[in-house]
């Protein structure tokens, strides 16, 4: 990865009718990076990859691919290319057709196709399979036969349309390490469209979260967990427990901030916001179930369990603080010997005030 | 209800009757066109090729079969030309109003054959034009059309846009991507669509009837027949070939329409027919 | 966002815009625009005009018009034709649904094959297979003379001939695939599951066809009438063939006003005239159909 852009987007929007499916948005994408947008469907994240790519146009705004203006510039001469989301792999045509396609048009001569189609196959772990039809692949085969076939080309970027999609939860866990691992390998610089959080979590460099066809935040995946912005963002990746609060006061050491239930605590190096009411968050797992009555941490408060989920490697405990009506959510692992509490049971929490976000800290609470 | 459980009895054989009223005449066909008597009537006495014979000798029957070979050769090309053309432009391009336009496109297929045929023919006689081959081609182009646009509609719709996307981003002309991708993709369907044209054209009679000049289409020449009781027989010979290739040309285009659609799509597609396509075209 | 297999997206190739599409449909529209709009348009002027012995005299007069409305001779061909193509829409119909639903519910892999099986005859021979049926029905016919050999009559069936009968019986035979198809297409789209709910919720088989298949079956159904409906009004072959002189249609007249009878412009006015009630009749039952059918819901 180097700090060179290779995707210059700015200002980038597009209008259906009155509605925007992009208001306006601007980002570098690093060359080899593994670059993700992510977002509901209906955000925007598929338009612009399609913008990209030159199948769809921006009303406004200019998107430049390695320093060239890409304006008029059709999707057959851009250094782009994609993986589809169905595949797109031509029925017609076998294999090593599918993989060759492109590159007839380069003349490269028999023997340098031949042996660029087997390069690509072989990176794909498709070795042997040259002359399989498509209809006798597998749904991940025809996965690894579309990145081949994009791969070929030695595209400066590879566009990838939620291209797991398609598959089951197992297949798609492994092509996902995999497909990680093959961009470092090329070094080439991906851009993946997903909807799925954990995805972007796991094979991103950086991820730009998208809602209404604009960019909510842009982060590397620790980052985009660990600092969310907005109660949006934080709420559509992992889980988070949102508390009301009152900014009581804004100075060099953090901000002082009064918690419903959980009282009093200094956030360092928060500058940002006003005083004013506010929310925090504090996920899961950042909340510690204290076992054994002489275990403690930095702060602690009572409370009674009324409902759990059990996940097998973990369990959800709903914790009602002690004199309040506030419910938490509270993630334990459940490692050896650590006891399964039940409904009903009191239990007491730990919870540090590094652990807290101090959420939408521009917008004044509603 | 799933798919294997059985039909009532009464409804498997209510379809079976039913199949042999549809069948009922053409069953009939070579029973008279291999029976050894000039009346076509029961009881039936005796087999014979004879009719088959008068089929040969009849020089005015050759002349009218090349008629109608050349006039829905012609026909299955043209209307299949301007099947793809609609076809292609309704399923991937934005028109306005495109559900009128393909409708009109496809009105000839309820408008009563006669209705086409002579407001053909008064274009004709006020343009001073005679009447000929071509003529009676204009008007079965018009009537073949609406089945070429459903036909290769259903192989253009199923096809996925991706692919096309797939072809231009691998560096693929607009016009290489049809060459590449689309044309033989929708081959078979483009196949099908020509062995359709060519059997309507083939047995079209009310618009040739109207638009023929002195050159009689086969269909012509046997309705001059149906009036001599002593010509029938040789008919029904003519009418068991007419049949049996006909029957030749929808099974081929059938088979090539299931080959693209699993080409295309990946399934068998089972549950559908040309006529199929062709209904759902209608709607 | 676009979906999975979004096979019906519309702009696929980059920068088209409308005329694209526009100007791949212009040659079969118009075609279809100088073959058939101008022609049809053509049909309803030359009605305005009137025969003279020799020569078509170009002037504008409902003359025509007030021959084919009042001369009973072209009132009863007319209201014998919307008569017919009635009862065979309705024969057609009632005989075809039976088929839809059985070839829909239960086709199962053989689907394909019996939709090909119906559809089969409809495309070879039209005139021999109209021809076949004066066989079948005649006096010495394939029915009088089985029915005779099986000692069920003594006399040959006269009324099955030359008359209306006939007309009606041969054109439910060649409009068969045309009804069952569309109504094919309707029932094989509904969801099992909406029949395994009603069951679920106390309805029996009566109820629930009643309740959910024939109400989810009806734009097949109006499809059907209207496809069989129109074009038999206007049926030449047939009449022709074995409706003697008490069967023939509007279409015979219509060839003999061009041909035997060279009054044109009358034959136009009849042509027209004919569209024109089929149309409304056409246009009414879509508005009844759609009256009821908000009635309902």
């Amino acid at each position: 990865m180097s700090n060179q852009p290779i995707i210059q987007v700015r200002d980038v929007a597009k209008y259906y009718g009155d509605e925007p499916a992009l208001a306006g948005v601007s980002l570098d994408i690093m060359a080899g990076e593994f670059f993700s947008l992510l977002g509901p469907s209906g955000c925007g994240k598929t338009t612009l990859l399609r913008m990209i790519s030159g199948f769809d146009v921006p009303d406004r705004g200019s998107i430049s691919i390695d320093g060239v203006d890409m304006a008029g510039v059709p999707p057959n001469r851009r250094p782009t290319n994609m993986v589809f989301q169905s595949y797109a792999i031509f029925p017609h045509l076998s294999v090593a057709q599918n993989v060759a396609y492109g590159l007839k048009r380069l003349r490269l001569g028999r023997v340098e196709t031949k042996r660029r189609v087997e390069e690509a196959l072989a990176l794909v772990a498709l070795e042997g399979y040259g002359g399989r039809q498509p209809h006798e692949l597998s749904g991940g085969q025809r996965q690894r036969v579309a990145l081949a076939r994009a791969l070929v080309m030695q595209p400066k970027v590879l566009l990838l349309d939620e291209p797991m999609s398609a598959l089951d939860k197992k297949l798609r866990e492994q092509m996902q390490t995999e497909l990680r691992r093959l961009q470092r390998a090329v070094g080439i610089t991906f851009v993946l469209v997903t909807h799925d959080q954990e995805e972007a979590l796991l094979m991103s460099d950086r991820i730009a979260v998208m809602f209404n066809g604009s960019i909510a935040q842009l982060d590397s995946p620790e980052g985009m967990y660990r600092r969310p912005v907005s109660r949006q963002v934080a709420s559509f990746i992992g889980m988070m427990n949102f508390l009301r609060a009152d900014i009581a006061s804004i100075d060099p050491s953090g901000a002082t901030v009064n918690i419903e239930a959980l009282g009093s605590a200094l956030l360092p190096g928060v500058s940002v916001g006003k005083p004013g009411s506010a929310t925090i968050g504090i996920r899961p797992e950042m909340l510690t179930m204290l076992y054994g009555d002489h275990a403690t941490a930095e702060r602690v408060f009572r409370g009674k369990i009324v409902d759990t989920e059990y996940y097998g490697d973990l369990t959800l405990y709903q914790v009602r603080i002690d004199d309040t009506a506030t419910v938490v959510t509270v993630s334990m692992r459940n490692t050896a010997g650590r006891p399964i509490l039940q409904a009903g049971d009191r239990t007491r929490i730990g919870w540090g005030a590094e652990s807290l976000v101090l959420l939408d800290p521009l917008e004044s609470a509603k | 209800m799933d798919q294997s459980q059985r039909a009532p009895g009464g409804l498997i054989f209510y379809a079976l009757v039913y199949l042999l009223f549809l069948y009922a005449p053409i069953l009939l066909l070579p029973l008279f066109a291999f029976n050894d008597s000039a009346v076509i009537a029961l009881p039936l006495s005796g087999f014979t090729l004879r009719w088959f014979d008068v089929l040969w000798d009849t020089t005015a029957l050759h002349a009218a079969l090349y008629n109608s070979l050349i006039i829905a050769a012609t026909t299955s090309v043209l209307s299949t030309c301007l099947g793809i053309l609609a076809a292609r432009a309704a399923a991937r391009y934005p028109i306005p109003g495109k559900r009128g336009i393909v409708g009109f496109i496809m009105v000839p297929l309820v408008l009563p054959e006669v209705i086409v045929g002579i407001s053909l023919l008064v274009v004709l006689i006020q343009l001073g034009m005679s009447l000929s081959l071509w003529t009676v081609i204009m008007g079965h182009v018009l009537v073949c059309t609406p089945f070429s646009v459903a036909i290769l509609g259903a192989a253009f719709n199923n096809m996925d846009a991706s692919l096309e996307e797939a072809s231009m981003d691998l560096g693929e002309s607009a016009l290489g991507t049809f060459r590449r991708i689309i044309l033989p993709l929708a081959a078979p369907g483009i196949l099908a669509s020509m062995l359709v044209a060519f059997t309507i054209s083939f047995d079209e009679f009310i618009i040739a009837f109207f638009l023929t000049g002195t050159d009689a289409t086969l269909p012509v020449y046997i309705w001059s027949q149906l009036r001599f009781p002593a010509r029938l027989p040789g008919m029904m010979a003519l009418g068991f070939l007419m049949v049996l290739m006909s029957f030749a040309l929808l099974l081929t285009a059938e088979y090539l329409r299931r080959r693209s659609s699993r080409l295309i799509s990946g399934d068998e597609a089972e549950g559908a027919s040309l006529f199929f396509d062709a209904a759902s075209g209608m709607r | 966002m676009q979906a999975g297999r979004t096979v019906t997206r519309a702009v696929a190739v980059p920068m088209a815009r409308d005329w694209r599409g526009l100007l791949l449909i212009s040659p079969t529209l118009v075609y279809a625009l100088t073959m058939l709009a101008a022609p049809l348009a053509l049909l309803i002027i030359m009605s305005l005009w009137t025969q003279d012995v020799i020569e078509i005299r170009r002037t504008i007069s409902l003359d025509n018009y007030r021959q084919v409305f009042t001369e009973p001779l072209y009132r009863v061909l007319m209201a014998r034709s919307l008569l017919i193509a009635g009862v065979v829409t309705l024969v057609t119909v009632l005989l075809a649904y039976p088929i839809a639903y059985f070839v829909a519910f239960y086709g199962g892999k053989r689907r394909g094959m019996w939709l090909l099986l119906i559809t089969i005859p409809f495309w070879t021979s039209y005139l021999v297979r109209i021809f076949l049926w004066k066989v079948i029905l005649g006096y010495n016919g394939v029915l009088n003379s089985g029915l005779l050999g099986l000692g069920l009559i003594d006399q040959p069936l006269t009324f099955i001939l030359y008359n209306a009968n006939a007309v009606v019986i041969t054109l439910a035979h060649a409009w068969a695939p045309f009804a069952i198809l569309p109504l094919y297409v309707s029932l094989s789209r509904i969801d099992h599951s909406l029949l395994e709910a009603a069951r679920d919720l106390g309805d029996g088989p009566v109820r629930r066809f009643l309740r959910i298949t024939l109400p989810l079956s009806m734009p097949g159904l109006i499809a059907a009438v209207l496809i069989v409906f129109i074009p038999t009004v206007g049926d030449y072959v047939t009449p022709r063939l074995l409706g003697g002189t008490d069967g023939l249609m509007i279409a015979n007249m219509i060839e003999v006003q061009f041909g035997k009878a060279n009054n044109a412009p009358l034959g136009a006015a009849l042509a027209t005239s004919a569209m024109l009630i089929v149309a409304s009749v056409a246009l009414l039952f879509l508005w009844l159909n759609q009256r009821s059918l908000r009635r309902v819901g």
